[in-house]
């Protein structure tokens, strides 16, 4: 109990929100009062005693469709970031340890990935792709990858110089060494920091891609997919758009406060004994 | 030094000053520390009181309290710092803004780092003096002109046209002299202006700076951490140890009959006996005629070198910055393969790339660096870096391992209880040790030793040169030594090799590199290097005069 409340009421929020959100997807078949594409209602009535949310444009419960959007949103998002940051972090690291040519190739791809917008980009790939979850998780991931093979080369071709590195080198380390045990452990602050803005966007991304039709398919639904369904409601005054537009900034603004917890903790060079 | 303008009473008067910074510690409570407790002193028009002490030791924030400045979040809480009659903490902002660049001016360590670089040198010497408004642009820029004369700047009259890149760091700690004294201050504080300098421009920083005090009769703090140094351009030395007065005495009582313990051991300390070892009969490690180059054989560094360091012994390998002793080293490990030559090691020919070199050659060729706050990594226990070389050398895990780490730490004499620490939770001369023990456990013939003293506090580096030597008795490793410090090679070399642009001038056991008839570089990097005696400044700028008029 100590530990938990040495930690700071942002951090506390944000980690008890993100808690919250994880716990509704991974138990979104339990939690959730109907079935995700059940119509229980009416279009869009209000919020009740049995629809606490209200129902959404074909009279779905919308609090079930929240928690199940919970699930397949994070699913995504998770592990789009993850694999952008595996792929991204690695061959950044890669690139600056090796450099010449191997680095000069690799830079100049990523360079032409990232001349082309990636939605535009995101968008001619998936409406040529069978559309199911696994392309859609690689888009996604390859995509934002770049952003993060940027980032981890900048940080690691500093890291690379320093006399550390030198000496492991002068001992005769592989690649595999440095750059997992002497570069890695101090390229993560950077690296956690844009994690939790990479995630968001990556839920972002989902978003943006479900409303324009070519993300998660009928009837299933990610949380941006949910806005666009009930866009139209926004102008007879029905809030049910607005509800996972507010799952999507609630989202955002937790993950980004357990991410900046995590890098006060990690900052400390005399490992957090202080 | 009577002036018409004297008045009674000292020029600055400190008095029980009392400094303080609030610190963070991770995961604490922040609390209060004491730079300085309660330190007083005085100085009179046109003295030199010269401030002496280890890092840490509260000079430098003593020194700048006299211009009220505390850097970086340290307050002054108590005391009274007095400058011309005057109480400065009280004068509010407005008055310290008068008084900063005016009656007191400041000579940073790193004038590199201290001047703009985007603007000329001429904008930046007369623009305290433009902004109090004390003179005129004209009159100004005449007296910087006739400052850089008085300084023995090249030029005097154009150089300050040039931008800060394209003038020589020396020359540089004397322009930023030049722009303290622009505005005739009656104070300037010198903060180490040349501790970052080589020994042959320090003599000539250090000459030229103090013809400039005495011409100026402009009293002066010194604040450095060689003895050597203060003793030639102070009046009085203060020694301060934690934040806390030591000793206050003149120059020659303070350097001929120390009072305190530790002023003696500051005086004494660069005697290490060390009976020099004749050179076996075949070398273990020879540098064959090597030349090697930057920029894809652009910049010629090193030009046909050949040394060689036998079984057990040291080489030590000196010169300035720049006449390539630390590129010598990167050619023997491989990091710089060379354009010609060869490396001969144990009697075979090493591989000129790092990646052509079998383990086994990596194993027994170890480095150690000058700055061991980086050469260590900062996410790694202890432990890890000095287990890592086993582990990776030896196939040593688990408690075993560990077994030999503890060993080693006492071998460097600090105990096993530093098995878990970071290098952040270690002191300068701590990250050092571990750095040693990284390197010894390899169990390597040949350890290149990159400056590895410089960058520590006197006494400390003294014991980490105590420490190699005992490490050389019980491992028989061979050394060799890259330093820029004649006091240091002295100590601990068998033989020395003299660099100067990239050539081996002079070569040969200690004893009789160390004995006259010197060649010209030897002589002059000898004759720089300060000794503890008044006087010392003028008979080396003299001996050298002459010398230089022979050649």
């Amino acid at each position: 109990m100590r530990a938990i409340r040495r930690i700071p009421l942002p951090s506390l929020t944000g980690l008890v929100l993100t808690a919250l959100f994880v716990l509704a997807a991974i138990f979104a078949p339990l939690i959730a009062p109907h079935g995700n594409a059940e119509i229980v209602g009416d279009v869009w009535e209000p919020m009740s005693a049995a629809h606490w949310l209200g129902t959404d444009n074909l009279g779905r419960d919308l609090l079930s469709r929240m928690i199940y959007g919970a699930r397949i949103t994070l699913f995504i998002a998770v592990l789009a970031t993850a694999l952008s940051f595996s792929l991204g972090a690695i061959l950044g690291f890669s690139a600056a340890v090796f450099g010449g040519w191997y680095d000069t190739i690799l830079s100049r791809l990523v360079d032409l990935l990232m001349s082309i917008p990636t939605l535009i980009m995101g968008l001619v790939v998936l409406s040529v792709l069978p559309s199911n979850l696994v392309t859609l998780i690689l888009v996604m991931g390859i995509l934002d990858s770049t952003r993060v093979y940027r980032l981890s080369r900048a940080v690691a071709v500093d890291i690379n110089v320093m006399d550390y590195v030198e000496a492991a080198k002068l001992r005769g380390e592989g690649s595999g060494w440095i750059i997992f045990r002497e570069i890695l452990p101090n390229a993560l602050s950077p690296l956690v920091s844009e994690l939790g803005l990479r995630f968001i966007y990556a839920v972002l991304f989902l978003s943006t891609l479900s409303f324009l039709g070519l993300g998660v398919q009928p009837p299933d639904a990610d949380w941006g997919g949910m806005v666009k369904e009930n866009k139209d409601g926004i102008v007879f005054g029905i809030p049910a758009a607005l509800i996972p537009a507010a799952a999507i900034a609630a989202l955002a603004i937790s993950v980004n406060l357990v991410a900046d917890w995590v890098l006060n903790r990690t900052t400390s060079l005399k490992g957090g004994r202080g | 030094m009577v002036d018409g303008k004297a008045k009674s009473g000292p020029l600055l008067d400190i008095r029980n000053l009392r400094i303080e910074a609030t610190v963070y510690p991770p995961g604490e409570a922040p609390r209060t520390i004491t730079l300085v407790h309660d330190v007083s002193l005085t100085l009179e028009k046109g003295k030199v009181l010269g401030l002496i002490g280890e890092s840490g030791a509260g000079k430098s924030t003593i020194g700048l309290s006299s211009m009220g400045y505390g850097r970086g979040g340290v307050r002054i809480t108590g005391g009274e710092v007095i400058l011309n009659g005057r109480d400065i903490l009280k004068g509010g902002k407005e008055g310290l803004r008068k008084l900063r660049g005016r009656d007191v001016c400041y000579v940073a360590q790193s004038a590199a780092a201290a001047f703009n670089p985007a603007h000329r040198l001429m904008d930046q010497v007369v623009e305290a003096t433009l902004l109090h408004g004390t003179a005129t642009r004209a009159e100004a820029v005449k007296r910087a002109v006739a400052l850089f004369k008085k300084l023995s700047l090249p030029n005097p009259e154009t150089i300050g046209q040039r931008f800060p890149h394209q003038v020589s760091g020396g020359q540089l700690q004397r322009v930023m002299t030049a722009m303290a004294l622009c505005s005739e201050p009656d104070l300037i504080v010198f903060d180490e202006p040349t501790t970052a300098l080589d020994v042959t421009t320090q003599i000539d920083v250090l000459s030229a700076i103090k013809d400039a005090i005495r011409d100026t009769h402009v009293a002066a703090l010194y604040i450095t951490h060689d003895l050597a140094v203060v003793a030639q351009v102070s009046d009085e030395i203060m020694v301060l140890r934690h934040g806390r007065l030591v000793e206050w005495g003149g120059t020659r009582q303070i350097i001929k009959e120390p009072r305190q313990e530790y002023t003696n051991a500051l005086v004494s300390v660069r005697e290490i006996e060390h009976q020099e070892q004749q050179p076996g009969t075949t070398p273990m490690l020879s540098v064959k005629n090597v030349t090697a180059a930057y920029g894809g054989g652009h910049i010629k560094v090193l030009k046909n070198v050949s040394v060689d360091i036998y079984p057990g012994q040291t080489l030590a390998v000196v010169g300035e910055s720049g006449s390539g002793k630390s590129t010598l080293a990167r050619t023997i490990t491989g990091l710089l393969p060379p354009e010609q030559g060869s490396v001969v090691f144990d009697g075979r020919t090493l591989a000129n790339r790092l990646a052509d070199r079998p383990k086994e050659d990596l194993r027994q060729l170890q480095m150690i660096y000058q700055m061991a706050d980086v050469a260590m990594n900062p996410r790694q226990t202890v432990g890890t870096i000095i287990g890592r070389p086993l582990e990776f050398y030896f196939g040593m895990k688990g408690r075993e391992r560990d077994k030999r780490v503890a060993e080693l730490l006492d071998e460097i004499e600090m105990g096993k209880g530093f098995i878990d620490r970071y290098p952040a939770e270690l002191s300068g001369g701590q990250k050092q040790r571990v750095c040693i023990a990284r390197s010894l456990a390899a169990k390597p013939k040949l350890i290149i030793c990159d400056e590895v003293t410089s960058a520590l506090d006197p006494l400390v580096a003294h014991g980490i040169l105590k420490l190699l030597l005992n490490l050389q008795q019980i491992e028989k490793v061979a050394y060799l030594f890259i330093t820029h410090d004649l006091a240091t090679v002295k100590s601990i070399a068998d033989s020395i090799a003299v660099m100067y642009r990239g050539e081996v001038v002079r070569y040969g056991p200690k004893s009789k590199v160390l004995t006259p008839p010197f060649d010209a570089y030897t002589d002059l990097l000898l004759s720089s290097v300060p000794e503890m005696e008044i006087g010392w400044l003028e008979k080396a700028i003299k001996g050298r005069r002459m010398e230089s008029a022979g050649n």
